[in-house]
């Protein structure tokens, strides 16, 4: 299953840092998403993109976590050479990202 | 329990304005704020101002100004903005002229100053930046801006002082916000540390305007979003509990659910627990949202940890040159031709000797050279165009030049059928950041009046 089925997303930029929220739309499937998606697997996930370290904050509240993730903006939102200077879109890949349910 | 409605405008430095005029004529509000300062718009403004002293602030003022300014009176709203960048007197000079032209009168016009302190700068010359680890010496001759993250005090004063209309400068973007809370309620940062988390809550949802109605949330078959098109601007409502309830006008477009909060609130965040904003360090971590009806959503829970003793400032300064160029590629064997014209661009700059500090290259494209028709290849090979795009970072424009002119001479040098070649160089101006102590930043408030 992908992520996509479970959860939304909406990414911010600070300088050369990307946050990505991921938000399960039901409380009940955030349990899956705080066992399966963590820091690690992220950093691993944008490998060719994120260049530091993935911090994974929980918000039990309202059943989201939001990644922070270092050194992913080209070296900065004014400077990056890439088109998505802000690193807007990455989000929407994250929820590409597949995950076994047993 | 009194309540106080407040709207939010513009989420951006050249967002829409029927929004918040929309909002002005039938929010019933008794503020509305426009958040219209991104991270350079300063370092960019000031270069404006050192051409013409009367430039410098957002290049929109006059077109809000000249739609806001005649709804103030007759709805009792006072407008709460950060337009005045890098030139708050003159964004405020320019608002009374507005407000001569246009006969509206009676208003009370403030400007906070006190954010820019680049002429203190020799005072912080050790200090590290943040960004680079250099010290800030090093980079002196490349600065144009410095601007400190000063809190809503200056906005609060001027609304004491009866102001119908406050521009800043640099403030944090929720104290446009929190600025009419704490004249309105009195909050205190020490005392009142959920009050105070609400009103950076409040500030935060409203300030990016539209992403918290609808926008930069709909994905088809997914999250759907009613008249996006006609999207509304949010508005709070809020009182001295300071629980408050997120809506928007009836009969706008857009929507507002749980999930585009919740979006929202993590936008741009790292450590929920300790959001820093110069007026109090906001904790989000157990905020509620629950919908209480259409377009409704209540808001509590939110907390803070105090106010930082220190401030950011945000130094802008000349960073580099980017360079680059596109051109498209099409038909069977697209992507080996753009692979080739890409070896050959970087085989040139090798052999022209250009200086590059970064390069990057990408392949882009859907069915831009061929409508829909013909980009389905007869071999089923749906990639039918491969649009190349080379960027490179230089310290200089001559050197920035060479990647767009190399890009170019692939119409006549590269491989075959290549097309619709763009080419550009800029000059970047980046930001970067040092923490001084609070006392160090004063806001100052000004009025002018129009009688």
């Amino acid at each position: 299953m992908k992520l996509k089925e479970i959860a939304h997303s909406r990414t911010g930029d600070k300088g050369e840092i990307s946050n990505i929220s991921l938000i399960a739309y039901k409380k009940e499937d955030y349990a899956l998403l705080k066992e399966k998606i963590t820091s690690n697997k992220v950093k691993e996930y944008f490998s060719e993109i994120c260049k530091g370290e993935v911090t994974r904050y929980e918000l039990d509240e309202i059943g989201a976590l939001n990644f922070v993730l270092d050194k992913t903006l080209g070296g900065g939102v004014t400077r990056s050479l890439a088109l998505d200077k802000h690193g807007k879109s990455l989000g929407m890949a994250l929820l590409e990202m597949e995950i076994e349910v047993d | 329990m009194r309540t106080i409605r407040i709207g939010s405008g513009a989420g951006y430095a050249g967002d829409r304005i029927e929004p918040a005029v929309e909002l002005m004529e039938k929010g019933n509000l008794n503020y509305i704020i426009f958040e219209c300062l991104a991270e350079r718009t300063i370092a960019l403004g000031q270069k404006e101002k050192l051409k013409d002293a009367t430039k410098g602030y957002n290049s929109f003022l006059e077109y809000r100004m000249n739609h806001i300014l005649p709804l103030l009176k007759d709805n009792n709203i006072k407008v709460i903005t950060n337009m005045g960048a890098a030139n708050v007197k003159a964004a405020a000079d320019k608002t009374l002229e507005i407000a001569n032209q246009l006969g509206v009168k009676g208003i009370k016009i403030a400007y906070v100053t006190g954010d820019d302190i680049s002429d203190n700068l020799d005072f912080y010359a050790d200090y590290k930046v943040l960004e680079t680890g250099y010290q800030l010496k090093e980079m002196k001759a490349n600065i144009m801006s410095a601007n400190a993250y000063m809190g809503c005090e200056g906005i609060t004063e001027a609304l004491k002082n009866g102001a119908d209309v406050v521009i800043t400068g640099r403030v944090s973007d929720p104290a446009l916000v929190i600025g009419a809370l704490v004249y309105e309620f009195g909050w205190d940062a020490d005392k009142d540390a959920d009050k105070m988390g609400q009103a950076v809550l409040a500030g935060h949802l409203l300030e990016c305007a539209g992403q918290v109605t609808g926008g930069y949330y709909a994905d088809p078959g997914y999250k759907e979003v009613p008249n996006l098109d006609r999207l509304g601007y949010p508005l709070v409502e809020i009182d001295a509990s300071g629980a408050f309830v997120l809506s928007k006008v009836e009969g706008s477009g857009g929507i507002i659910t749980t999930d585009t909060c919740k979006e929202q609130m993590i936008y741009e965040i790292h450590n929920p627990k300790a959001y820093l904003t110069p007026d109090a360090i906001a904790d989000f971590s157990k905020v509620k949202f629950t919908q209480e009806g259409n377009d409704r959503v209540r808001v509590e829970n939110a907390t803070s940890h105090g106010k930082p003793k220190e401030l950011k400032v945000s130094i802008g300064y000349e960073d580099c040159y980017i360079g680059e160029g596109e051109i498209s590629y099409g038909g069977a064997n697209c992507l080996s031709r753009a692979r080739l014209a890409e070896d050959v661009v970087r085989k040139r700059l090798n052999l022209i000797g250009a200086k590059l500090e970064e390069y990057r290259c990408d392949y882009i494209g859907y069915n831009s050279l061929y409508r829909d028709k013909l980009s389905t290849l007869p071999n089923g090979e749906t990639n039918s165009e491969i649009r190349l795009r080379i960027s490179g970072r230089t310290k200089d424009e001559w050197n920035a030049a060479q990647i767009a002119n190399e890009v170019e001479a692939l119409y006549t040098n590269g491989p075959a059928g290549g097309g619709g070649v763009v080419k550009r160089v800029e000059q970047i101006v980046s930001v970067c950041s040092i923490f001084v102590a609070r006392k160090d930043v004063t806001a100052t408030v000004h009025y002018l009046e129009v009688e």
